[in-house]
């Protein structure tokens, strides 16, 4: 496993070329991408067991990108692994591309497309369960908006996962606190969290989510749980690495400019 | 006497048949497998059977990551849940991504009879129509179901199968069932006829009844609804002159509304269509809502004489 310090550094790479695809496409969604990029960082560079020159490899660990807007944080880390060459970066959200505006089938390494918010649990529920007719042992991740959670069908999975005892299932939820509207528990409080998950009978786990020894070690817990799926619950800054950015609800779904691009890129230096 | 059959027991028994060739065909239900015909399946495959419950929405997004790792899922729920309540799913889960999910519903139509409006989908084939790759079939009796269920199991993509909720006569055919290609059930030059689901024996009465009044009508069984088969309605303009279509569904958005596009695109002619207009369902046994709605026999010669 890479000590945390690769990790860390790997993050900062991956938040600049948030901030750079951003910048050319000219909108998107930096505040949930930066919230989320060290969970992922972890997941795909030191989690998951994935092949970047086989994307389909039947054994591989399934991640379900359920918050699609943040696919610009999906689409740097599969850059990084090397699932398609950076340049292709640059062509977000143009006619053509192969990176659209919310994750789709055009992307190598995206296995279901996203972007209708709530449906991407209920996508996971599905790998698990043919992972457990195949008999093949992977385990399946989803990722999860605290705006999100305010779908239905992201109950109803909640149910289900719970019902199949996916054990194999683990959910992380980017706790940053905002939606576009505003704050989370301002527009449609989620709280009590951690309660809510547990009486639904998920193991849950609190971390911070920029911790990158907490989220290794919960990913670890997670792998250890039997009988239940697990959910992290990572609570994050929205717009995390960019002090501007920070806790800025425009910046939920605006791009930088190219003078804020600037900025932003100092400061991940 | 023709024999009267369930169409959704056709169902339940070709499932099973598949579930034992093939092992990657499974099966979801949300707590109406009893009535669409899918707890026969659960009971000779149980590992491959998974019940949701009350929640069409998350079962619509299991299918698709069950097909996400090669499944082959046939969803079932009534007709109402499946294409509205979990329309959104549908689209971009399943449909967008290509996925190979046959989504298999019952109690479609104003025939669910006493339910009432709430259960009665009549809207359903327009919205599945409103979304990019979905095959649309609507099968006209028992042996046509089991057809279209073999026959969707070995296309590669995502396939809605509308079936209703009563026994319905079973029709004699002669060619085999082909996704896309209409059957001509009967020859006729003056009027042709071009009916799905439980019309199409409607609309075999029909030109019944308009032979004794001197006209010979054509009639054909649509039972794709995506994709059309533009041939054969194009060959009823050419032949017939005249098109009466017959749906038990609302006008808009429906089979009539989709050969109309057809016809006035290529070969404009005559039409009339008969199918719900704007209105909401009601309770009411199947029979007297097929005359309340004007979906009956003599609603369609009625429709036929306007034409000449």
């Amino acid at each position: 496993m890479p000590p945390v310090k690769e990790l860390e550094k790997k993050a900062k790479r991956i938040r600049r070329l948030i901030i750079k695809m951003l910048e050319k496409a000219g909108s998107g969604h930096p505040g949930g991408s930066l919230s989320s990029t060290d969970i992922l960082t972890c997941l795909y560079f030191a989690v998951m067991r994935h092949k970047p020159e086989n994307p389909r490899w039947p054994q591989r660990d399934r991640f379900q990108m359920s918050k699609g807007h943040c696919c610009p944080l999906g689409y740097a880390v599969l850059t990084e692994a090397g699932y398609f060459p950076e340049k292709e970066l640059w062509t977000l959200r143009n006619l053509g591309s192969i990176l659209q505006g919310h994750p789709d089938w055009r992307t190598p390494g995206v296995d279901v497309a996203s972007g209708s918010l709530g449906q991407g649990l209920s996508v996971a529920i599905g790998m698990v369960l043919a992972g457990r007719l195949d008999k093949l042992p992977y385990r399946v991740y989803c990722l999860l908006g605290d705006g999100e959670i305010q779908e239905g069908q992201i109950w109803e999975a909640a149910m289900a996962a719970a019902h199949y005892r996916c054990d194999n299932l683990c959910a992380v939820l980017d706790y940053n606190g905002y939606q576009i509207d505003g704050r989370v528990k301002d527009i449609m409080n989620v709280e009590p969290l951690t309660d809510k998950w547990r009486s639904f009978g998920w193991h849950t786990i609190n971390i911070d989510g920029h911790n990158i020894a907490q989220i290794l070690a919960a990913f670890d817990e997670a792998r250890t749980v039997k009988d239940k799926p697990t959910i992290i619950i990572a609570k994050t800054i929205k717009g995390k690495g960019v002090s501007f950015m920070e806790n800025v609800v425009d910046f939920h779904g605006r791009a930088p400019t190219q003078e804020e691009a600037k900025k932003a890129l100092e400061e991940l230096k | 006497m023709t024999q009267m059959l369930y169409a959704r027991d056709a169902y339940g028994q070709a499932l099973i048949e598949l579930g034992g060739k093939n092992k990657e065909i499974v099966a979801l239900d949300a707590d109406l497998a009893g009535s669409t015909r899918t707890a026969g399946f659960g009971k000779k495959f149980p590992r491959r059977f998974f019940d949701f419950g009350v929640a069409e929405q998350n079962m619509m997004g299991v299918a698709g990551g069950l097909a996400s790792c090669g499944k082959i899922p046939f969803v079932s729920t009534f007709a109402i849940f499946g294409s509205g309540r979990a329309w959104d799913q549908v689209r971009n889960t399943i449909c967008y991504n290509k996925f190979n999910v046959k989504i298999v519903v019952t109690h479609a139509g104003i025939t669910v009879g006493p339910d009432g409006s709430s259960h009665q989908a009549i809207g359903d084939i327009a919205l599945m129509r409103a979304i990019a790759n979905m095959t649309i079939i609507v099968p006209c009796d028992a042996p046509e179901t089991k057809e279209a269920i073999l026959a969707c199991a070995e296309y590669q993509g995502p396939v809605y199968v509308r079936l209703g909720r009563p026994k319905v006569s079973t029709l004699a055919k002669k060619d085999k069932f082909k996704i896309g290609r209409a059957r001509i059930l009967r020859e006729g030059k003056d009027i042709s006829i071009i009916a799905c689901g439980i019309m199409v024996k409607q609309a075999l009465d029909a030109a019944e009844a308009l032979e004794k009044e001197g006209l010979s009508a054509r009639v054909v069984n649509m039972h794709t609804i995506r994709p059309l088969d533009k041939k054969a309605i194009l060959e009823c303009a050419r032949l017939t002159k005249r098109i009466v279509t017959c749906e038990e569904h609302l006008l808009s958005g429906g089979l009539g509304s989709a050969v109309a596009s057809v016809l006035a695109e290529n070969i404009p002619t005559p039409m009339a269509m008969i199918g719900i207009r704007d209105r909401f369902g009601q309770s009411g046994s199947p029979e007297d809502l097929i005359k309340e709605y004007h979906l009956s026999t003599d609603d369609i010669l009625r429709a036929c004489r306007r034409l000449f």
